[in-house]
Order: C-alpha cells, then structure tokens, then sequence
C-alpha cells in the first residue's frame, strides 16, 4: 500500500515575461519528479542548496503550486484539487521548518500557536479540552505542561522546533515534512530532536519526508534515501545500501565530501570541480556532466533516465550498476 | 617564541552589575605554521576569542577584564591605534562565515583585493598581483573573474576571493571563522582543500574557528574544545578525536551520527547550551554531564595538564572514561 504517490511532478518558476505575459524563462526548480512513499515510513531526501529539495516538500503540501505532475495521497491527486477541498486534506499533511525562531509567530502564546491548528481543524470542544490537548501534546514533545502561557522568544531554538513540532502533531498527520529541522540547533541538541522525532513516530506512525543536507543524520533516521542534483532525482536507494554502495558519481562525491571524525580515516576524497550550474540553464544530457569525473561523450548529449541499476536501487546515470564497493 | 599566546584572556559584555562573562580564563598558544581549531557551539566565546587577537570585539560594550594576548611577544590589549593598524592585515588576516556579507556589493572583486594590496603592500598592488592572488586560491579564468561583483559569483567563489583578499596582506596567521558553515559539503571539501594546500605552500599559521568536529580531524594540529566560556579540552588532534578526555568532548562526538554508524538511538546530550552571563556555578558543564557528581557543582575545576600536551577541565575525567 502506498500512501504518497509523486509522478512526474514539476514546479517551475516562471522568471521573465515576453510577450503577452507568456514566460519565456523559467527556474526549473522541480523537473519531473517521480517516488512513492509507504505509510509510517521515512524517506530522507537529500542534495545541496537550490537542488530543489525544500521546494519539492513545499509542492507536496501544496505550500507552492505545482507546475504539472501528480501528487497522489491516499487516492486522492492533491495537485488537482480546489482550496477548499485541498483544507480537509492538509490535516493529514503537516511541514516542520528548519529556522525555529521564524515560523513562530512571537505575538502568540505557546498555547494559541498550538491551539490553533485544533481550532481550525475543529478537534477539541470548549477551552478546558483545548488546553487539555494542549498540555498534552506538549508532553509528547518533552515540554513542561508549565510553558503553555509563555511566548516564543522565551526558548531556546530546540525547545522552539518542539512547540514547531507539536503544532503539526495536533492534528495527527498521516505525514510530516521536516524540512531540515535540525540545521539550524547547536550540535548536542540536534541528537534531542532527532531521537524526539523516531520516539514520535514509534507511537503514532506517521511517515516522515526527511529534508536534509547532512548525510550522516539522513543515513541514520531514514529506510530510503533519495538524492536530488538540480531539480531531478538521481538516485534512490535503501539508507544503508546508498551509503555503502552509491551507483551515481553525484552521490559518491556527496558521501566522500562529509568531514569524517575518524582520524585514521583512509577514505580517498573525490572533489568535485566547480559549482552546481544555474537551474535555469540545466546543461544539456547529463545535468552533472560538466562536473562529474567519469563523464563519457554521450553524458553530454543523452539524458539518462532513472533507471533501476539493483533491485530496489533506482540511479539516473548511464554508467550506473558498473560501480562496486572498491569505487565508493 | 610563539607566534601567538593567549594567557588567561577574560572578556565581559557590559560593566559593573550587568556585567557578563563570555571568555573566561581562556589561556593557548599557535607556534609559527601551526593549524589550532577552536571548536564548541554556539555562545561558548570561540568567536570573541579569536577576534580578540586583532582587536576586533567593539568596546564597549566589550570589556577585558584580563589577560594578555601576545602577537610575537607584544601585547595587542596594551596597543595603540597606530600600533594595531600595523598588526591587523599584515600580521593577522580574517576571514568570516558569510562571504558575501563581507564583501563590499558596489566594487568589482578585483579591486577590492588590490584595495588589500595598496594599503600592505602598495608596490605590488597591480592587476597581475591580483590575477596571481586570484590563481593562487584557484579561481578559473582570473583574469576575467577579476571584474566581477560579488553578486555574479557563487558563495564558494566568493569564499575564495575573501581568503585571496586575507592572502594579500602575507599575514603570518589566518584566522577562519567558520569560513564553510555557510557552503554546501562539496564545496566545504573544496575549500577545506584550499586552506590545506595554501598551509603547506605558504607556512602560515591558521586558527580554525568551527563547530564541526569533522572538520577538526581534516586540518588541525592541536584542537581546544569551549563551553560556555572556557576551554575544557586542549590536545593534539588526532590524540582528541581518538581518545577524547572531557565529558563534554566525548558527549559532543557521540551525539553526533556517523556515516555507516549502525546506531539505533542517538546519545543526546540533555537540557540547552548556558547563556552568556547565565553560566551554572562550579563545572558548567555539570548540569548537563551524564558523569556530573554533587561536588562538580561546588567548585569550578582548573585546567590542568593530565598527559604530555593534554588538558583537561575536569578532575574526574579519568575515573569517568572506564
């Protein structure tokens, strides 16, 4: 059973107009995106900035308007659906921010920005059940049932992400997209929120659509990963499998690329030249060609299809499947 | 005689009741040529420390309240205007974490190196100085990137016109202040290759400031670990990342994943990072320690030096490691 459906799903960001208000050039920020996802699953997506991973999490929920594609969640193509039918299904869809000090609002009390999504799903009755749930959700994050009167400013930034973290339990979500919630807390307390978030899990059985840049965190909380370079996905994989056995050059570069504690670490670095190219000007074939290190003629001209190189093991490269354990 | 030595440097923010201590009793040493990464998160005073060697913190609302931070044997606290101007470039460059809010938007890159070159070294501030410095920190096509503005380059190139910019000067020490926590990882491992090649070929002595530990093992000789204030580990970094001796380093890498980690719950550590001016009394990292015993509440522990060049805040750190 599948809960999440994507196919084929664009966003574009149309950038100038010519005439008659048609766009002549857009950001191609999500370029026919493809994966499912089953329910209490967790699906880490990965990949540098602009490769358009927030964006593809903000699509799903429809926080930005897809361009075309499907979005298909529990039957139902949210891409397709008006405003107003799209509200009923948000409750089952929460997002998780990265920067906890902006995506509270600072005039509202810990029990208002909580609250509210109970108010306007219509969950509770009467203010003593409002609190009630209130204090109880705040329990569940590992907050004091005490702070329910007190204002944003007065936390720190991962007692923040755990008030960001209620508010989307509230109203018990079939799915979360944390989009990068960690990033931004100090290193000891990343691990807090991290454990919070499997703790959660394991007693409601949400899924969640893991958005982040550190592979390690990724590795560690995900079942599949998923890699995006530019827009598209270049490889998909079991956690473990990806890391130990990466089939695409971006993704073998990715992992080579994290600062390892291990000082007897003897793992060759691949470097990778250059910057990720301008989305509005993909390269032609391969879209990391120009900076890929094994690149063939025929990566300049041939897009390569995501294609399934090992069972369950999806890789957009024309050379993948040639790669062992001795190239990673 | 070391390049530089830091001994027992005390730094407030605000003075007489509101006074609060953000360096606390911070004492080390960078010999000429040596790589030292300060590490800790966020509030620890890495930053103010090394800032502080060029005189860089405003007062006030800073205040030293202590100390001496000796730049080839003369005291940078104790310097004149005239005296620090001498020093800060020529004998100590920066660079910072977001390149692009150092960088000035209205001038070509190219010209803000030369503008470096003219004030240190107004003999060879030419183009081809320029396109050499460009060369040097491995910008493609110099010669053309030289008449960019910073908003037509990337955040990686941008880093690398700063450190060309801090190169300029010929300084004898470099201090990075989280100079790839704005970056994405491969371009983090770019410049991070950048700096250990650029350390080899030129001998210039680096101060590492970050909070990845990761990135200590890459490049340091010698790493000291802050909190809330103070050092609490100085060691050699290899010895530090193999064989960590404070509570606080080993509770920091362990809650961190690692690549191929195979763990199924992640050690946290428990409650916040103390705020400035809000340190607990005795050992501060005791509220947090999973080790923490009564007494480490009562009185704050001294640095001391448990093995040939290792240090350690704590008196219980041998007991705890069995």
């Amino acid at each position: 059973m599948t809960l999440l459906d994507v196919q084929n799903l664009k966003v574009h960001f149309p950038l100038k107009t010519g005439g008659f208000g048609k766009p002549r050039e857009s950001v191609k920020a999500v370029d026919g995106v493809s994966f499912t996802m089953a329910p209490g699953e967790t699906l880490g997506l990965v990949g540098e900035s602009g490769c358009g991973k927030s964006t593809l999490g903000r699509a799903i929920v429809r926080l930005v308007e897809p361009t075309a594609g499907s979005i298909l969640f529990e039957g139902t193509d949210l891409a397709k659906i008006s405003n107003k039918e799209l509200r009923a299904h948000r409750r089952q869809l929460q997002i998780i921010f990265q920067d906890p000090f902006s995506s509270l609002n600072p005039r509202m009390t810990v029990e208002n920005i909580i609250g509210e999504a109970l108010d306007i799903h219509r969950l509770v009755d009467g203010k003593t059940a409002r609190r009630r749930r209130v204090v109880e959700l705040l329990k569940d994050v590992g907050l004091d049932a005490s702070y329910i009167e007190r204002y944003p400013h007065e936390f720190s930034g991962g007692q923040r992400q755990r008030i960001g973290i209620a508010r989307a339990l509230a109203v018990k979500p079939r799915l979360i997209i944390c989009d990068e919630p960690v990033s931004a807390l100090d290193v000891s307390v990343q691990a807090q929120i991290i454990n919070l978030l499997q703790d959660l899990q394991r007693e409601h059985g949400m899924a969640y659509l893991f958005i982040a840049h550190d592979l390690a965190v990724v590795e560690h909380i995900s079942r599949r990963v998923m890699v995006m370079y530019l827009g598209r996905v270049v490889e998909l994989a079991e956690a473990k499998t990806i890391i130990r056995l990466p089939q695409h050059p971006y993704t073998q570069a990715l992992i080579s690329a994290v600062p390892e504690v291990d000082p007897d670490s003897k793992r060759q670095r691949i470097i990778l030249p250059g910057d990720v190219p301008s989305p509005i000007h993909p390269p032609a074939g391969c879209p990391f060609h120009p900076r890929c290190p094994v690149a063939e003629a025929r990566c300049r001209t041939e897009v390569p299809v995501l294609r399934e190189v090992a069972p369950n093991h999806l890789a957009a490269c024309h050379l993948a499947g040639k790669f062992t354990e001795k190239a990673s | 005689m070391a390049l530089l030595e830091i001994k027992h440097l005390k730094l407030d923010f605000g003075s007489g009741a509101n006074a609060a201590r953000a360096v606390d009793d911070v004492s080390f040493a960078i010999a000429a040529g040596e790589t030292v990464c300060l590490v800790g998160e966020s509030g620890c005073g890495k930053s103010v420390t090394a800032q502080s060697i060029a005189r860089l913190v405003p007062t006030p609302p800073a205040v030293y309240a202590g100390g001496e931070i000796l730049l080839n044997g003369r005291d940078v606290l104790r310097m004149s205007g005239k005296e620090l101007r001498q020093i800060r470039g020529r004998v100590v460059s920066y660079i910072f974490q977001e390149p692009g809010a150092s960088l000035n938007p209205v001038f070509r890159v190219g010209n803000q190196i030369k503008e470096s070159l003219k004030l240190h070294q107004p003999d060879r501030a030419t183009d081809a100085e320029v396109v050499r410095l460009l060369k040097l920190v491995g910008i493609p096509a110099p010669e053309a990137r030289q008449r960019n503005y910073p908003f037509e380059m990337s955040g990686g190139m941008q880093q690398r016109v700063m450190i060309a910019m801090a190169l300029a000067s010929a300084p004898q020490l470099l201090v990075a202040d989280e100079p790839t926590t704005a970056l994405d990882v491969t371009i983090q491992a770019q410049i991070l290759d950048l700096l250990r090649d650029l350390k080899q070929r030129l001998g210039m002595a680096i101060l590492l400031i970050t909070h990845n530990l990761g990135i200590v093992g890459d490049l340091a000789d010698r790493v000291a670990v802050m909190y809330a204030g103070q050092i609490v580990e100085l060691a050699p970094a290899r010895d530090l990342l193999r064989r960590p001796l404070h509570p606080y380093t080993r509770a920091l890498m362990n809650s961190v994943p690692k690549l191929r980690g195979n763990l199924e719950r992640l050690s946290a550590i428990p409650g916040n990072v103390p705020r400035t001016g809000n340190f607990p009394p005795g050992c501060r990292f005791a509220p947090r320690c999973p080790v923490a015993r009564p007494e480490c509440s009562a009185s704050e522990p001294g640095l001391v030096e448990v093995e040939a060049g290792r240090w350690v805040r704590c008196p219980y750190w041998n007991e705890s490691l069995k």
